[in-house]
């Protein structure tokens, strides 16, 4: 008995050490790694811009771990498919957040689709970083904002187009939602205030998916033909860019007689295009796949190297997640955890470096300080720098809508105030600050 | 004292020889200087270094001019010495602008483009053409008239006048005889002469003379004003007229393209009554087979490449229609009799098939080349047709005509018509109908590829390129009338008309609502559509 007893007592010692062991690195496996959620669509309509983000998203990840991972712990990405359907956007986040309790969320590309998660973030309390740009007019605690609101895009644009090229009369020709019509509203609230006459603006909105471009073009042609030097500002998006833009080539319309600006091509877009006819077009980005330093140099033989295709291109909302996440890492790094709050307090005033060879700053608004790039197309289907300006700060609530003027946004304590009215001093701000959808 | 007389003579030859000799070294010896101060400073340098290029006279400057204009002229980031950029793009060369000798020494890290803006690009595109006005290749010469016509920069007169005197072209003559008019009005001409510049302009007619005429307008004397005025508004009118036409023409593209998309459906949805959601996507595969015959030609025969196109129709309609009677003998005749089965088990094939292609080729998109022969415009009067929207609309015919060829005067396009007006009739006569459907259903695929093909040359070569079209094509099969392609042809063109003629006035978004409230109105008064099709089998 004695024997049986022995063996018996063994065992369960046995069982006690191996469960004892396992236990803690059960605990250990699922405490080892920090959740990373990427929430881009992979099918539908968005998926031709949004798929190369979650590649990005995948590599940014794949570098940090080599590099040790995050707080000793490894990262580990969750990715979910969206499907370019805003009311599943909302849906995915919501799965993220309570079912796979991610640290924070990478992901969005339309307006629409970010509008739908907002209030899903802000229910419970998680983190999103955003890497488009966007129409501005909006600043949550639980979003980080890193692609360019309209005054570091759309307004430097303008303002070369004035400058340098002597355009006094504008085309805004724009896919018709809430992105181009507030980006539209801004602008031309600030062509007149800069003396451009209401009958030198022509504002134009075609439906997504645009195909037939003939007649549009035209209208532009004629337009053009007032003797004054006019410009096309292009806030097309998406599927419509390509025929648009073919169109232009087929009736001639050269750079050097109407340049078009547009707010939404890069290099995605133009690699399903023969640019030999687009040459000195024009681009306003916050990054160029071409810009010359050695930090863009590094970052582009990693992700080919990642992507396992050299011709594979980059642009200006990857160079946005690459900010975002880096900043992210930052944050976490100084707080210590990855606890929302606390990083929503760290966050703000990191600073990391951009890849044009400066730095990005978070600011108390939640938007980050970008240089403004202007680019020319050229027969390779990479842009040309022109011009490059030292950099801005995204300015949340644009001072060219009588609405939101007042408005500032602050989300350090103890205002913590995305709204806060400058003239009534109250947080709230107003309810009738461009009701962007 | 002869020798004394002589010496004014020979001094005076000393000079002479002097003076021509000293400006030629210093030509020789500048041009260098001239090129590399093309690489320094920001782009208001960069146009006084060209200035001062053409001002040089030399010979290689035309051909430099064009080097920077096409981007390959490079600088070193120490020395500030310019080099033309040769060899590839993995291995490039750099070789001296002028001699044409490669050196060795540098390092391709080192090196800058030479970056242009517009600004840069107007004024080298002038200069250029300044040089190239009297060149013997008539093409060039219009080039360079053109570019003077727009830029029409006083200095430019004589040079004009020069090349004018020696011009035997009659349309270069004519572009000339505008641009000098131009320059005239700039000038401090006599009223007389200007009068004669605003009438060279007004015959034009075009809109380009409008937006000369407009800016002369401000600038021109108070005598002239009525006249100028009186040219405008007359060019308007004229205009005004051709306007109508451009829209026609416009409209009959548009329709052109409406009737490609949706006359595979007019056979699948409208002789077999297949609700087929994924015909889009048969659109999508024929764009798809062209990228992949495009691509095959490069790396076969690269000379080919202009007329891959050629290729590209037979393959699209081949492949698409071999998919088509795959899905019909797969998915589709399980559930004919259930449209609304048929509707959502297609739909659900259209996903698989974008995801699918997103899976093989990527999610963005893919490029298709516009050959030479289709690209670019011509004015046709008053009228601007793209090249590419011209053959699309040669093609849609050429489609339409065949595939009435194929339906009314083959054995198998009998069997269909029999089939589609009375199945049971149709095999009680021997008539195999599951063959007479696959073929049918492969046939309507298969024109679905060939629309692809033409679609490539427009649209975007992505996964969603069959979504855009998919509505449009029920539309048009649903007003022309279900199963009658003479229908679809007349739906589809005026579609396409009413469109355009709506676009100017009530703009695109609302222009196309407009559409659509009108065909449910037409739907409510017509249900069959404009042209009914009459047969017993309709009835049940």
């Amino acid at each position: 008995m004695t024997e049986v007893n022995r063996v018996l007592a063994g065992l369960g010692l046995a069982a006690a050490i191996s469960t004892g062991i396992l236990m803690p690195q059960m605990a250990v496996a699922a405490d080892d790694t920090i959740k990373v959620g990427i929430l881009h669509s992979l099918s539908g309509t968005m998926a031709i811009s949004e798929t190369t983000l979650k590649d990005t998203m995948l590599f940014l990840i794949d570098q940090q771990n080599k590099k040790g991972g995050l707080l000793g712990k490894k990262l580990e990405a969750v990715v979910v498919d969206p499907a370019s359907d805003w009311p599943t956007f909302a849906e995915k986040a919501r799965e993220l957040i309570s079912v796979d309790k991610v640290a924070a969320v990478f992901g969005c590309w339309t307006s629409s689709s970010r509008k739908s998660v907002l209030p899903v973030f802000e229910e419970l309390n998680s983190l999103l970083f955003y890497p488009v740009q966007y129409e501005g007019e909006e600043s949550s605690r639980n979003i980080i904002y890193t692609g360019a609101a309209p005054n570091q895009q759309a307004i430097p644009a303008v303002d070369y187009l004035m400058k340098t090229e002597g355009v006094k009369r504008f085309v805004l020709e724009g896919t018709d939602y809430v992105y181009p019509r507030t980006t539209n509203k801004i602008l031309e609230a600030y062509l007149e205030s800069k003396g451009i006459a209401k009958e030198d603006i022509l504002i134009n909105y075609t439906p997504f998916g645009f195909s037939d471009w003939q007649t549009e073009v035209s209208k532009i042609k004629t337009f053009g033909s007032a003797g004054k030097k006019t410009a096309v500002v292009s806030t097309i998006n998406g599927d419509a860019n390509v025929p648009f833009y073919k169109e232009l080539g087929n009736q001639g319309l050269k750079a050097t007689d109407i340049p078009v600006i547009a707010f939404s091509v890069g290099e995605e877009e133009l690699a399903g295009l023969d640019t030999k006819p687009l040459v000195g077009h024009l681009a306003a980005w916050n990054y160029f796949e071409s810009i010359d330093t050695p930090a863009n140099k590094k970052f582009i033989s990693a992700w080919h190297t990642f992507i396992k295709n050299d011709k594979r291109v980059t642009n200006d909302p990857m160079e946005a997640a690459y900010i975002g996440f880096n900043a992210w890492v930052k944050a976490v790094e100084a707080a210590g955890s990855t606890d929302t709050d606390k990083v929503i307090d760290s966050i703000v005033g990191v600073s990391v470096p951009n890849l044009s060879g400066g730095y990005a700053t978070v600011m108390p608004n939640h938007h980050i300080t970008k240089p403004v790039l202007i680019g020319e197309i050229q027969g390779n289907g990479q842009f040309d720098i022109v011009q490059q300006t030292a950099s801005v700060v995204g300015d949340e609530w644009s001072d060219f809508l009588p609405d939101s003027a007042p408005l500032i946004s602050d989300w350090r304590k103890p205002m913590a105030c995305g709204n806060f009215n400058t003239k009534t001093g109250l947080c709230g701000g107003t309810t009738k600050a461009v009701a962007a959808k | 004292m002869p020798s004394f007389r002589l010496l004014p003579i020979a001094l005076l030859l000393f000079g002479i020889c002097f003076g021509f000799a000293a400006p030629a070294f210093a030509q020789a010896s500048n041009i260098a200087d001239l090129v590399n101060a093309l690489g320094v400073g920001g782009f208001p340098e960069r146009e006084a270094a060209i200035k001062a290029l053409v001002d040089s006279h030399d010979p290689h400057v035309n051909e430099i001019l064009q080097e920077l204009n096409d981007g390959r002229l490079f600088v070193s980031s120490d020395g500030g010495r310019v080099y033309l950029q040769g060899g590839t793009a993995d291995a490039p060369t750099y070789a001296d602008p002028i001699t044409g000798a490669v050196a060795a020494d540098v390092d391709p890290d080192t090196m800058g483009k030479v970056k242009i803006n517009n600004a840069v690009r107007t004024l080298l595109s002038s200069a250029m053409s300044q040089l190239t006005l009297r060149s013997p290749d008539r093409a060039a010469r219009l080039a360079a008239a053109r570019d003077l016509l727009k830029d029409a920069d006083p200095a430019n007169l004589a040079l004009l006048d020069t090349a004018l005197a020696a011009e035997t072209d009659a349309t270069v003559k004519s572009t000339m005889e505008a641009a000098r008019a131009v320059i005239m009005l700039k000038t401090s001409a006599s009223d007389a002469d200007k009068k004669a510049a605003i009438d060279t302009i007004a015959a034009r007619g075009n809109k380009d003379a409008l937006t000369i005429l407009t800016t002369a307008l401000a600038s021109a004397p108070a005598d002239l004003k009525p006249a100028v005025q009186a040219d405008i508004d007359a060019i308007t009118r004229n205009l005004q007229v051709w306007d109508v036409a451009q829209n026609v023409w416009y409209g009959l593209s548009l329709g052109s393209v409406l009737l490609l998309a949706a006359i595979g459906l007019a056979i699948t949805f409208g002789v077999m009554g297949v609700i087929n959601m994924a015909h889009g996507e048969m659109v999508m595969l024929g764009a798809y087979t062209t990228y992949v015959v495009q691509e095959t030609v490069r790396s076969v025969a690269p000379g080919l490449l202009d007329y891959s196109l050629a290729f590209a129709v037979p393959a699209a309609f081949l492949f698409t229609a071999l998919v088509g009677v795959a899905i019909e003998r797969g998915i589709i005749r399980w559930l004919y009799g259930r449209p609304l089965e048929t509707l959502l088990a297609t739909w659900g094939l259209s996903l698989i098939l974008q995801q699918a292609i997103r899976t093989v080729f990527g999610p963005t998109n893919r490029q298709v080349i516009n050959p030479t022969w289709m690209s670019g415009s011509f004015d046709f009067g008053g009228l601007a047709i793209t090249q590419n929207r011209l053959w699309i609309v040669v093609f849609a015919i050429v489609v339409f005509v065949i595939l009435q060829l194929v339906l009314n005067r083959t054995s198998l396009g009998l069997q269909m018509r029999a089939v589609t007006q009375n199945r049971r009739m149709a095999s009680a006569m021997g008539i195999r109908t599951p063959f007479v459907d696959a073929m049918t259903f492969g046939l309507g695929s298969g024109i679905a590829g060939m629309a692809g093909v033409a679609l490539s040359q427009i649209d975007n070569v992505s996964p969603n390129l069959g979504q855009n079209y998919i509505i449009d094509s029920f539309m048009v099969v649903v007003f022309g009338g279900v199963g009658n392609l003479w229908g679809t042809l007349v739906g589809a063109l005026t579609l396409g008309v009413a469109n355009k003629f709506l676009e100017p006035y009530a703009g695109a978004v609302l222009g196309k609502i407009l559409i659509l409230v009108f065909i449910i109105l037409f739907i409510q008064r017509r249900p069959r559509g404009l042209f009914a099709l009459k047969g017993r089998a309709v009835e049940q």
